[in-house]
């Protein structure tokens, strides 16, 4: 309750943060914690020198590398020189301004949005930014967490604070049971199938219903962190005690003597009954399938079972232009089954699916198999503190023997900043969170899909079932 | 910050919705330093061919869209990433404006950071002028934005509504950093009130 006013998450979170409202202007909202990476920081923080102004809060600042990092062996020097000098101007940017980096060589390096949560950095009733849009990812946890610009990352770094338009709340509600085999990643897809790919533009999404209650919070953060491919500002999931249990014993996390006090005020942060959402959309998943992409966005998704579309029997005329477009593209005809169509790579990783459970599932499937031999593989870890405990487990060895390489963390093939991309025409099942055109390398063709459908993918040499696998 | 007030300058019509930041400038490009440059890589992979040769198919390379400076698009412009290269190719480039049905949400932000008057049109309006820019061209047009019209030698094609912050922030070139530092006190007596409640926003020890 705001006052005796039922609210909604979103507004708790936004009023809690309020510095400062002028009419007619957008509201002055406090930040937390403000996120950074090499690539949108270093013409932040050449901005500040040229204004003479100072980073507020270093202390609230966390930096690390992930973008253009090779996952290749970490004693190398970085053979991109340009990727190069633009980490060691973040190294440099870290060390004037007294910013903690988790640098190359670091246990606590990883993608941004894989470390935050793993280090107890992330917390509820956070508002969290980056300049990076999947920092939707950190709403799993009950925080208003969301990407901006460069000039915001400045705008953040000199006041710690950020102006913002308060965005209308969205709720989405999962009805129904989720049926076995049906990954987080299955229901993220079918959602942003159903809303589009600007359904939610404007809106902060908040997840709700027994489905989402009874998900893991690395399927959360995979939930929250596509928020953004339906074009939300952010994406955000109540704290319950799955969340305080993630919580504990996290190295930046609460101390055991705050966490009573903690999870009491965390418990109000949730949306109270007879608040009212801008939107609300309801959807029964209790018939879903696995969920491959066709197209070159994320809203052009189908069941594993389905078909890539026919163009011409869509009526929106630039609907149907963009899905010609995009069969050209992806080098499909209308009506070919999803299962028919072969994949030359399988990427497991990113800020999406790059987490433990992630890697555990794809072991579970390929553990005592083989690669099929059309197929080059591989699995990059989002953080190293995931790549120690995939190895402590032994699911490096299972993935080395079924085929798979099996790489240093960082974002990779997702973004293909790094050597790590698909040549031209390669055809791609990958468990990362965008499809569109070049995005993996120019001219590849990247379908997302489940690490589980990934995995079985790998195995076939075709789009595959997992659950049949 | 430059100011945008009225501007007129010839339409590139490029005729689709949802294009993704990744085609407004392909992540190999981001890796410079520098805020600015980026005009050579806009629409990168579109306006060169698989051999880096220009694809003279595309708009921005046909005779009759030279020097343009308003890019007229379908809508949810600018989805997917944040990168605010986005912008900065744009820019480079030299378009001043882009009319779109609709923009996605951290590109419109990114736009109004520098001076790039993104402004949505009805969709039908849209439509209507990307015909015309493609059969009239070049087409050139009047963005004014005191006015919140656009215009074709002098007769109106289309108005627009904007926020009246955002409109004044490309008028003026303000400073949004500078707006906001305005309010220190407000930031400072914030932090002293809210820490001892929120132990979890103030770490005991800077990392």
């Amino acid at each position: 309750m705001i006052g005796d006013q039922p609210s909604t998450l979103l507004d708790k979170i936004w009023n809690n943060h309020l510095v400062h409202a002028d009419p007619g202007a957008p509201d002055l909202l406090y930040v937390d914690l403000h996120l950074l990476h090499e690539v949108t920081s270093a013409q932040a923080f050449d901005g500040l020198e040229v204004t003479g102004r100072t980073v507020r809060r270093p202390d609230l600042c966390v930096a690390t590398v992930d973008h253009n990092i090779p996952t290749t062996d970490r004693s190398l020097p970085v053979l991109d020189s340009i990727a190069r000098r633009q980490m060691e101007v973040l190294r440099e940017n870290a060390q004037s301004h007294g910013i903690r980096l988790f640098d190359v060589d670091d246990e606590r390096q990883g993608i941004v949005h894989v470390i935050g949560p793993e280090l107890g950095l992330t917390r509820p009733g956070m508002v969290i930014v980056c300049g990076d849009s999947h920092t939707s990812t950190h709403g799993a946890f009950g925080a208003l967490s969301f990407g901006i610009g460069t000039s915001e990352v400045e705008h953040v770094l000199a006041t710690q604070c950020i102006p913002q338009r308060r965005p209308k709340a969205m709720e989405i509600r999962l009805k129904g049971d989720r049926p076995i085999g049906i990954s987080a990643k299955d229901l993220i897809l079918a959602i942003i199938g159903e809303v589009g790919v600007s359904g939610a533009a404007g809106h902060v999404i908040e997840y709700t219903g027994p489905v989402v209650g009874s998900l893991s919070m690395e399927e959360r953060m995979t939930i929250c962190n596509m928020s953004i491919e339906a074009g939300a500002r952010a994406g955000m999931i109540s704290p319950d005690t799955t969340t305080f249990e993630y919580l504990k014993g996290r190295e930046f996390g609460p101390s055991s003597d705050e966490f009573a006090d903690l999870t009491m005020e965390w418990g109000s942060l949730k949306t109270d009954d007879g608040a009212t959402f801008d939107r609300s959309v309801v959807m029964d998943v209790s018939d879903l399938e696995p969920q491959v992409t066709w197209g070159t966005n994320p809203g052009m998704v189908t069941g594993i079972s389905g078909r890539v579309p026919n163009p011409d029997e869509i009526e929106d005329e630039e609907v149907r232009d963009s899905a010609e477009r995009a069969l050209t593209y992806m080098g499909l005809g209308p009506g070919t089954p999803m299962e028919s169509i072969n994949v030359d790579r399988v990427f497991v990783g990113s800020c999406t699916n790059g987490r433990l459970e992630d890697l555990r599932e794809v072991a579970r499937i390929v553990n005592g198999k083989r690669v099929h031999s059309g197929v080059h593989a591989m699995v990059v870890p989002g953080s190293t503190a995931v790549r120690h405990q995939a190895e402590l487990e032994g699911l490096d060895r299972v993935f080395k023997d079924a085929g798979f390489e099996w790489r240093e963390a960082g974002c990779s093939m997702c973004i293909g900043m790094n050597p790590d991309t698909l040549s031209a025409g390669e055809r791609c099942a990958s468990t990362t969170n965008r499809n569109f055109e070049g995005r993996q390398g120019r001219g590849g063709r990247t379908h997302l899909v489940s690490p589980a459908t990934a995995a079985a993918t790998a195995l076939a040499g075709r789009f595959t079932d997992p659950r049949s696998s | 910050m430059e100011p945008f007030r009225v501007h007129t300058g010839v339409v590139a019509p490029l005729d689709q919705a949802d294009i993704d930041t990744d085609q407004i400038i392909p992540k190999q490009f981001l890796k410079s330093i520098a805020r600015e440059g980026y005009g050579d890589f806009l629409f990168h992979d579109w306006r060169t061919e698989d051999s880096g040769v220009i694809n003279p198919a595309f708009i921005l390379n046909r005779e009759s869209y030279r020097g343009a400076s308003i890019l007229l698009t379908g809508r949810n412009f600018g989805c997917g990433s944040s990168r605010e290269h986005a912008a900065w190719a744009l820019r480079d480039f030299g378009f001043r404006a882009i009319l779109a049905p609709s923009f996605a949400d951290i590109f419109r932000e990114n736009a109004d950071q520098n001076g790039l008057a993104a402004l949505s049109l009805e969709e039908s309006v849209v439509r209507e002028l990307l015909a015309r820019a493609q059969s009239e061209a070049p087409l050139r047009l009047t963005v004014d934005l005191e006015q919140c019209t656009v215009a074709d030698s002098g007769t109106l094609v289309a108005s627009f509504e904007i926020d009246d912050f955002r409109k004044m922030c490309l008028l003026e070139g303000l400073d949004r950093i500078g707006l906001t530092l305005r309010q220190v006190e407000a930031i400072s007596s914030f932090e002293q009130q809210r820490w001892p409640n929120r132990p979890e926003a103030a770490p005991e020890e800077p990392f």
